[in-house]
């Protein structure tokens, strides 16, 4: 039998909705892929796993069709199983490492994982929550993927848990950077329930380093800190005109988007103002995302990316996925000016403001520069190097910058014992713990932009850390 | 949540609120602001800390009605509850004793400039304050300025009260009468801002200015806050919202700002065939 495929949304259909793209298994599927698996006796999959899911195990469960056992088995390990079975690269994790991988036949892993997970969501949870016994009180920082795994095994632990979160919805980049089409919205928000019915106190519009300082944490009696606070900060190119009206970072065009649903403007006040040719510029899975998202706004979208397409670091499912959407590609090409319209007599002004458009201050185009790979740089790619006199302008009235997010300095910088690595990381010890006794921290802050899995790891690994920290006391 | 305790108009469109809002009103400083979410599809917009009670944990908001997020929370009314308030965002005025310092407020800015001219006199600075609207029915918090200011000026746009013409017009007359001027603050509307820059430049006073631009989350992790400064680009909510005036590329900002000019206004007109365009 050979490998199930997801079934997925007509590509001509999908470019002009917000609706998930992969549907997911039927039963049928999901049953016969699960009766693949070989159930080896030392599974490779799970040590591929960032946290440790038994895999084989409810694979079994499922290809016996005990899908309420299934799910049971994968919380076990994973709080968050219905986003990991969408967003995971299991390719790279799990599923390299499954042994009929060799064959190009490994285990599809991550639909029987969506599988079991939506299964859950359609009868109701699973699992009766155990309310916190420990007196001792934690607090998370962020709730994104790494807050929300931490928050959810402390508080499984016992402890009495509080996530703060500075945004006024909670699921970090989950919920503000991750599309609809990719991660419906109210999938979070159930995973988040889910781990809300554990006794975890959620307290949103709350910026720590602000609202509360770290020190303050402490004096209102919370015990050990966990930081959760991603890499939120965007990546401009540094390059003229970057500051003209419609030049968006990734971040802010998907803030936008997905947390303040402009694309439902003006039933939500929140706009987005972009043109009819967008530049996306990058070509992770943030790129990706962002070209996707205009697409699905009607936009003719091309990718600029300075290297080829081997060099992509975005998924290959979701390069795939874009360029049957009608995506534009522009590889070999660097961006050095953006070119913006000029100030014009104000008369002149009065009636291009009036119509809405045009007005001075905004992109007409970007200046762009082909590229040849060189020799191979520190990350083992070949090095893009520019080719003299190849300069070109590229007709754009619109440009996204997704080159990259680093960590946000705000909590450290008003928290200044806390001790920070020369690339804006927060230092960590072994054990998660920073160089502030008692405040742990884990995920983007402590990794740079990673996954929502390894976030996850890391929330697993400070709640073991925070109970070991807080049983010597 | 946060409940709206109490409501009073200053002047024909410009209100005051308080809320609830027990640890920002701890926390709160001079210049610091919070982003506010009217209802559950609102749009995340800063506004200033006009004023704080951290006994009965309290915070002021002044607010002039300027589009749709300002105008349904001036539709609110006591006892209503607003979706979201963050803060106190930003960093807060350098309140130091540098001598004197003509604090300087136009429109809505009369309710920023006021917190900061207290602060600044109780550090025992000689204060200045000036004042500007376009008209008099526009002029608010006179008396408690007033009473704050060694020396208060008033001036409209039409002359129905105070004196007639800009805020920089009284600014030159201190020059002329050569005031010794340590420092000059000035918040309020883009243009006027910049004209106050530019009266201050060849005295080399230093000014400081607080900016509004546009922002979403307001924690620097978006951008749209960008402005440049000195030829470097600073992001306006966690860098500022106070910078130095003689270092601001207005133009930039004032283009800035409009930015979401048309989908304001079909906001504002709920026009239907926008919508279908947008979505
Ligand atoms: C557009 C996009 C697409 C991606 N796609 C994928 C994908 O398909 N698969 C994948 O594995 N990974 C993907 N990633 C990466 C992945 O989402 C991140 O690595 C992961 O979310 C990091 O988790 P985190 O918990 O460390 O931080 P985040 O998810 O960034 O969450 C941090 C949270 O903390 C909050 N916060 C920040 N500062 C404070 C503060 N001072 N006080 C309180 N709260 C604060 C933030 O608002 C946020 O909610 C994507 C990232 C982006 C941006
Ligand atoms: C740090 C800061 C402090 C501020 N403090 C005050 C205050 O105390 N009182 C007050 O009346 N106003 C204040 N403002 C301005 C206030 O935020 C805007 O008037 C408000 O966002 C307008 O929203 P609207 O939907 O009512 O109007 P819209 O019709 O959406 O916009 C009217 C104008 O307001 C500006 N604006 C729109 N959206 C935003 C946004 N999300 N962020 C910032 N500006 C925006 C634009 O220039 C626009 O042209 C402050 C702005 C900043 C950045
Ligand atoms: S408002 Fe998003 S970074 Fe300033």
């Amino acid at each position: 039998m050979s490998q199930q495929k997801m079934p997925k949304q007509k590509s001509e259909e999908r470019v002009k909705n917000f609706f998930e793209v992969a549907l997911g298994f039927s039963k049928e599927q999901a049953l016969a892929e699960a009766k693949r698996c070989l159930q080896c006796k030392k599974p490779l999959c799970v040590a591929g796993c960032p946290v440790q899911i038994d895999i084989p195990a409810f694979i079994k469960l499922i290809s016996a069709n005990k899908l309420d056992e299934a799910i049971k088995k994968i919380k076990e390990k994973n709080n968050l199983p219905a986003v990991c079975g969408r967003v995971c690269p299991q390719e790279n994790q799990c599923e390299i490492a499954c042994i009929l991988s060799k064959k190009n036949q490994a285990i599809n892993i991550g639909s029987l994982e969506r599988f079991a997970a939506d299964h859950e969501s359609a009868i109701g949870q699973t699992i009766t929550p155990t309310k916190s016994v420990k007196s001792d009180k934690v607090a998370v920082a962020g709730s994104g993927p790494a807050g929300l795994t931490a928050a959810a095994d402390l508080a499984k632990m016992g402890y009495n848990v509080t996530m703060f979160e500075s945004l006024h919805l909670p699921g970090g980049v989950l919920m503000y950077g991750i599309p609809e089409f990719r991660l419906p919205k109210k999938i979070v928000l159930q995973e988040v329930d889910y781990i809300k019915s554990l006794g975890v106190d959620l307290r949103p519009n709350v910026l720590i380093g602000k609202t509360y300082a770290i020190d303050e944490l402490f004096q209102q009696g919370f015990k050990t800190i966990f930081i959760a606070v991603g890499a939120g900060l965007p990546q401009f190119m540094g390059i003229p005109g970057e500051n003209a009206n419609r030049v968006y970072s990734a971040n802010e065009f998907l803030t936008r988007i997905n947390l303040m649903k402009a694309y439902k403007f003006p039933e939500y006040a929140t706009p987005v103002n972009i043109g009819e040719k967008i530049a996306v510029v990058g070509a992770g899975n943030v790129a990706f995302d962002c070209a996707r998202v205009a697409m699905r706004l009607g936009k003719d979208v091309t990718l600029v990316y300075r290297r080829s397409e081997q060099e992509m670091p975005a998924r290959a499912e979701e390069i795939e996925n874009a360029r049957e959407e009608g995506l534009k590609f522009k590889l070999l090409t660097q961006p050095v000016e953006i070119i913006v319209d000029e100030p014009r007599s104000s008369s002149k002004n009065n009636k291009i403001l009036k119509e809405g458009r045009g007005e001075n201050g905004f992109v007409k185009g970007m200046r762009c520069i082909q590229m040849q790979l060189g020799e191979p740089d520190a990350s083992g790619r070949r090095r893009p190097v520019p080719i003299k006199n190849s300069e070109f302008i590229l007709d754009v009235d619109t440009v996204i910058v997704a080159i990259g997010q680093n960590p946000n300095p705000l909590l450290y910088k008003s928290t200044p014992n806390l001790k920070v690595n020369e690339d804006g990381t927060i230092w960590v010890d072994e054990n998660l713990m920073t160089s502030i006794p008692g405040v742990f921290a884990g995920g983007d802050i402590i990794t740079g932009a990673d996954t929502v899995i390894s976030a996850m790891g890391a929330g697993k690994k400070a709640a073991v850390s925070i109970d070991n920290y807080l049983k010597k006391r | 949540m946060y409940s709206i305790c109490s409501k009073k108009s200053l002047a024909p469109g410009i209100n005051e609120i308080k809320i609830n809002a027990p640890e920002i009103a701890q926390k709160a400083k001079t210049g610091q602001f919070v982003i506010v979410i009217v209802d559950e599809k609102g749009e995340r917009i800063p506004l200033t800390l006009a004023d704080w009670n951290p006994v009965k944990n309290t915070i002021k908001l002044i607010f002039q009605e300027v589009g749709h997020s300002t105008n349904t929370l001036a539709e609110l009314k006591v006892g209503d509850s607003i979706q979201a308030v963050l803060g106190p965002l930003g960093k807060p005025t350098e309140i130091k004793n540098v001598g004197t310092i003509v604090c300087i407020g136009g429109g809505v800015g009369i309710a920023e400039v006021y917190p900061v001219s207290r602060a600044f006199k109780n550090e025992g600075n000689e204060v200045i304050g000036i004042i500007g609207a376009r008209s008099k029915n526009l002029i608010f918090l006179e008396k408690e300025m007033k009473d704050t200011c060694d020396q208060f000026y008033v001036t409209t746009d039409d002359g129905t009260y105070g004196q007639k013409g800009l805020v920089t017009e009284v600014l030159n007359k201190l020059f002329q009468a050569n005031k010794h001027i340590d420092l000059v603050y000035a918040i309020g509307p883009v243009p006027m801002m910049a004209a106050v820059s530019e009266a201050t430049r060849p005295l080399k006073i230093k000014t400081v200015v607080n900016l509004n631009p546009i922002m979403v989350d307001a924690t620097g992790m978006c951008g749209a806050c960008r402005v440049t400064v000195g030829g470097k680009t600073y992001f306006g909510c966690v860098d500022g919202p106070e910078f130095d005036g003689h270092l601001v590329d207005f133009k930039e900002l004032k283009s800035r700002l409009n930015l979401f000019k048309e989908q304001e206004e079909c906001l504002n007109k709920r026009c239907p065939s926008k919508r279908a365009k947008n979505e």
